[in-house]
């Protein structure tokens, strides 16, 4: 526990993701199992279990200092874990601790009354560090600013291996990981996942390139809709069926409505969509769902989830990702015929036979508000995880554009660390603006210096790491689609802001208003 | 007579109206008496001042020798006699133990003693003498680190954490924030008393207050000007001790794979260093922790603790629970992060 709690103490001051790896990977090399795959689970937000509630250290803090004085410096602190780590009455000798596994082991294993005594054990007898670290580990509040998706990176380079292999197994693998560990070091074969409920790694697509529409041979490609839902795999073996989401995260539970009713086995790849008697509805619908981990009868029966289904990757046991897309799809086809669900549609073809026809469909697209453009599939593409080129494109509706006013400025991370780089834009209504969203991508890194440089001299107040600029440049932003928000103030909200001109010479009072940008969002 | 009846808090700061002088005015006055040389203490531009030789000296450092028309410089035990000499408020500077010529000033009129402490710590500091506890009617005691989460650890483990990480990361230059006054020289000699006598690196904010130090009989070692290094690359594997301002400057681009630290109270506080985007926090104060106020107060043993500037609030409601006779002035215009 001393070393890993070391470790976190380091990652979570490191900002460098080179720096971050070469931590976790010195760590993984001088830790025995099976602690370091517990320190892998608690990073990766893999470990299942709390070991104990949030309320019952609180309480046990209260049994030990001023509940004023408790209460004044938790709102100075502002965080739980951080307050009682620091209030905690100090051990005048610190205790040996055990391994992380052993001291996991010990509060899987207790009832609630010995967790109590054992967790005030060993905050007794531990540095403040230390009991930070226990009490992220134990709330499952651990963020040390390492993705998933970086544990997984950093995995990869340990073993020298593709991180693709990483992704492959890492949903069927349990913590401690042991297994994995055995493959990394090359003492053992890569573990054996056939027929396992886990994640496949997906298949992605590139933009299309400008003009390259006009190039295509039609004939070579399959045309289908861009879906604006999100990207799911639905897995059904004999061990059980999931839904994942495309960071390979379980959401079944979110979406019982699409799970049941379901046995055929095979693995299908397609867009996650609230379809209401096959009428797909817009993202905002579907956000509505998105929010709620377990959403209420009512709730599933207003916004009833589906998948629009575009590939399918195992049929029965036999893994197809090797066939071409044209054959895949009669698979796929046949395959829902037998699944026989309402709560599953197939993507359906366009037909399109020349470059003109090509150009049609794809304005017509733009005037449709459940689809984002269109997807241009090569009919001779097997399914490869990643982004091979040349296989898939999507071709999206052009972007929206307003012209906003820089509000509030922050300082990046990593290489952009000392440069103001997040920007909070807003757009009028009457004499006030309204703050309408945040990009922090689409300039250069010669803009990014001017517009560091204007951040400083036209900074007006500070709250904590923002700075709030004077209201007087103007950015053209750029956003795949607006929506009705009631989280933000302005009450809309925007997919994927990013800038796309700075207007240095534009008056700040000739920016747009809250009502031009009302108008872009498609109902 | 009651203390509260000729010492009163005022716009401009604490007034000793027997005397007709402000302690630490924040703004221009007749006559100041000054506790020590932090910029939220010591401003310039008043007709008198009164106090010790090394602050005056501090003060003319940063605003130049017509910094008061008049100066008069008090030892420590010294006293003074000021006000209505047939009715006259005596004036005594004692160790605060915060910086260079930190003091508390002793006031007394008519039998009642008050003790305005300043900032001060209880932490040895090869830089000044240690805090005297001095009996009293009344303590007037700051509040910056006054919530019982606040623990300075030894200066010792923290510059001992600096070299560690320079340990490790040899190719990285360690940039460390620090304040000009105190700080920056308290840091220096930590690192010294640690057996590290390379040279050490400065921003040009901290030179002139590090020969004040110097002129003072205080020896920093060998100590190089960032600007005076040609290749900056050289930099790799050194200190450089800058003002915190100048941590996420552009300044700070031209540093070889600069590794970011700070050190100051704050830095317990995870957000605090993450919104400096600290890599490296050293929780090195020049201020008393909770435990230390504390246990001063129960030192000095006062009448009565007037609190000051900072987390005013805990410490009343601490005192007040212990039964010590307690009340909080709201004293404004003290930047609680500018000098630690």
């Amino acid at each position: 526990m001393e070393t890993f709690s070391q470790l976190l103490q380091q990652l979570y001051f490191t900002s460098s993701n080179n720096e971050k790896s070469r931590l976790l990977r010195h760590y993984l090399a001088q830790t025995a199992d099976p602690d370091r795959g517990w320190a892998i689970a608690a990073l990766a937000g893999t470990l299942k279990f709390e070991f104990f509630k949030r309320n019952a250290v609180k309480n046990l803090m209260l049994e030990r200092v001023d509940p004023d004085l408790f209460a004044m410096s938790y709102d100075y602190v502002g965080e739980m874990s951080e307050t009682v780590a620091h209030l905690w009455p100090d051990a005048t000798t610190n205790i040996e601790l055990p391994g992380l596994a052993e001291l996991i082991d010990q509060f899987r294993q207790a009832n609630r009354e010995q967790v109590k005594a054992l967790l005030v054990h060993y905050l007794s007898g531990m540095t403040a560090e230390q009991r930070w670290s226990l009490l992220k580990l134990g709330t499952r509040g651990l963020r040390v600013g390492l993705s998933a998706r970086s544990v997984k990176r950093i995995l990869a380079e340990y073993g020298d291996v593709p991180i693709s292999e990483i992704e492959t197994l890492w949903h069927a693998l349990r913590p401690p990981y042991r297994e994995l560990f055995d493959w990394l070091e090359g003492r053992a074969e890569k573990p054996d996942i056939a027929g396992a409920v886990t994640y496949h790694p997906v298949m992605l697509s590139h933009p299309l390139p400008e003009d390259k529409a006009r190039q295509l041979s039609v004939e070579d490609w399959q045309v289908e809709y861009k879906y604006d839902g999100i990207r799911v795999q639905l897995v059904m073996t004999e061990q059980g069926k999931a839904l994942f989401s495309r960071t390979g995260d379980d959401i079944s539970e979110s979406f019982p409505d699409v799970l049941a009713g379901i046995d055929e086995h095979g693995v299908i790849d397609g867009e996650l969509l609230v379809i209401n008697n096959g009428k797909i509805e817009s993202f905002n619908a579907l956000q509505q769902r998105l929010n709620r981990k377990k959403p209420s009868k009512k709730l599933i029966a207003e916004r009833p989830a589906g998948i629009v289904v575009y590939d399918l990757l195992t049929d029965n046991h036999e893994n197809i990702t090797p066939l071409p897309l044209t054959l895949r799809r009669q698979r796929l086809i046949n395959w829902l015929s037998r699944a026989a669900s309402n709560h599953l549609l197939i993507s359906p073809l366009l037909s399109v036979a020349s470059s003109e026809q090509l150009q049609q469909t794809y304005a017509k697209a733009a005037e449709d508000p459940g689809v984002e453009g269109l997807m241009l599939k090569r009919k001779e593409s097997p399914y490869q995880p990643g982004r091979p080129s040349g296989q898939w494109y999507k071709w999206k509706r052009e972007a929206l554009h307003l012209d906003a006013v820089i509000m509030y400025a922050q300082r990046g991370h990593g290489k952009r660390s000392s440069f103001y780089s997040d920007f909070t834009f807003g757009v009028w209504q009457d004499d006030t603006l309204l703050p309408i969203g945040k990009a922090y991508s689409g300039f250069t890194d010669e803009e990014l210096k001017k517009l560091d440089n204007w951040v400083r001299r036209n900074a007006v107040g500070r709250f904590g790491p923002v700075r709030e600029v004077k209201k007087e440049l103007v950015v053209e932003v750029a956003f795949d689609a607006i929506h009705p928000s009631s989280r933000h103030k302005s009450g809309v909200a925007l997919r994927f802001p990013r800038f796309h001109r700075i207007r240095w010479d534009k008056p700040a009072s000739e920016a747009d208003t809250l009502a031009n940008a009302r108008a872009l969002i498609i109902e | 007579m009651q203390a509260d009846k000729w010492l009163q808090p005022r716009d401009n700061g604490l007034y000793c109206v027997a005397a007709d002088c402000y302690i630490d005015p924040t703004a221009p006055v007749n006559r100041a008496l000054i506790t020590h040389g932090h910029a939220d203490h010591a401003i310039g531009g008043h007709h008198s001042v009164i106090a010790t030789a090394p602050t005056i000296a501090i003060m003319r450092t940063r605003y130049g020798e017509d910094m008061a028309e008049t100066v008069e410089a008090l030892d420590y035990g010294h006293t003074i006699e000021l006000g209505d000499p047939d009715d006259p408020v005596s004036c005594t500077f004692y160790p605060a133990g915060h910086i260079l010529g930190s003091a508390q000033i002793l006031l007394c009129y008519r039998g009642t003693r008050v003790v305005i402490s300043g900032d001060y710590k209880r932490q040895p500091d090869p830089t000044c003498p240690p805090f005297t506890a001095i009996n009293c009617d009344v303590f007037i005691t700051e509040a910056t680190f006054a919530l019982p989460v606040f623990k300075h650890p030894p200066i010792e483990q923290e510059c001992e954490k600096l070299l560690q990480s320079l340990a490790r990361f040899p190719e990285r230059c360690h940039l460390v924030g620090v304040y000009a006054l105190g700080k920056c020289q308290r840091m220096i000699l930590g690192l010294r008393a640690l057996g590290y006598h390379q040279p050490i690196y400065l921003h040009g904010a901290q030179r002139r207050l590090c020969d004040l130090y110097e002129e003072h009989g205080i020896n920093l070692g060998q100590l190089i000007d960032v600007t005076d290094v040609a290749d900056k690359s050289e930099l790799a594997g050194e200190i450089v001790l800058a003002p915190p301002s100048a941590l996420s400057d552009r300044w700070s681009r031209s540093l070889p794979e600069v590794r970011k630290a700070m050190a100051s109270g704050w830095m317990q506080i995870r957000a605090r260093a993450h919104q400096r985007q600290v890599e490296l926090p050293l929780i090195v104060s020049d201020h008393s922790d909770w435990q230390a106020l504390l246990d001063t107060i129960a030192e000095v043993n006062p009448g009565e603790v007037w609190i000051t500037h900072g987390r005013e609030d805990a410490l009343l409601h601490q005192l007040t629970t212990q039964g010590v006779r307690a009340r909080a002035l709201s004293l404004i215009g003290y930047d609680e992060d500018a000098t630690d």
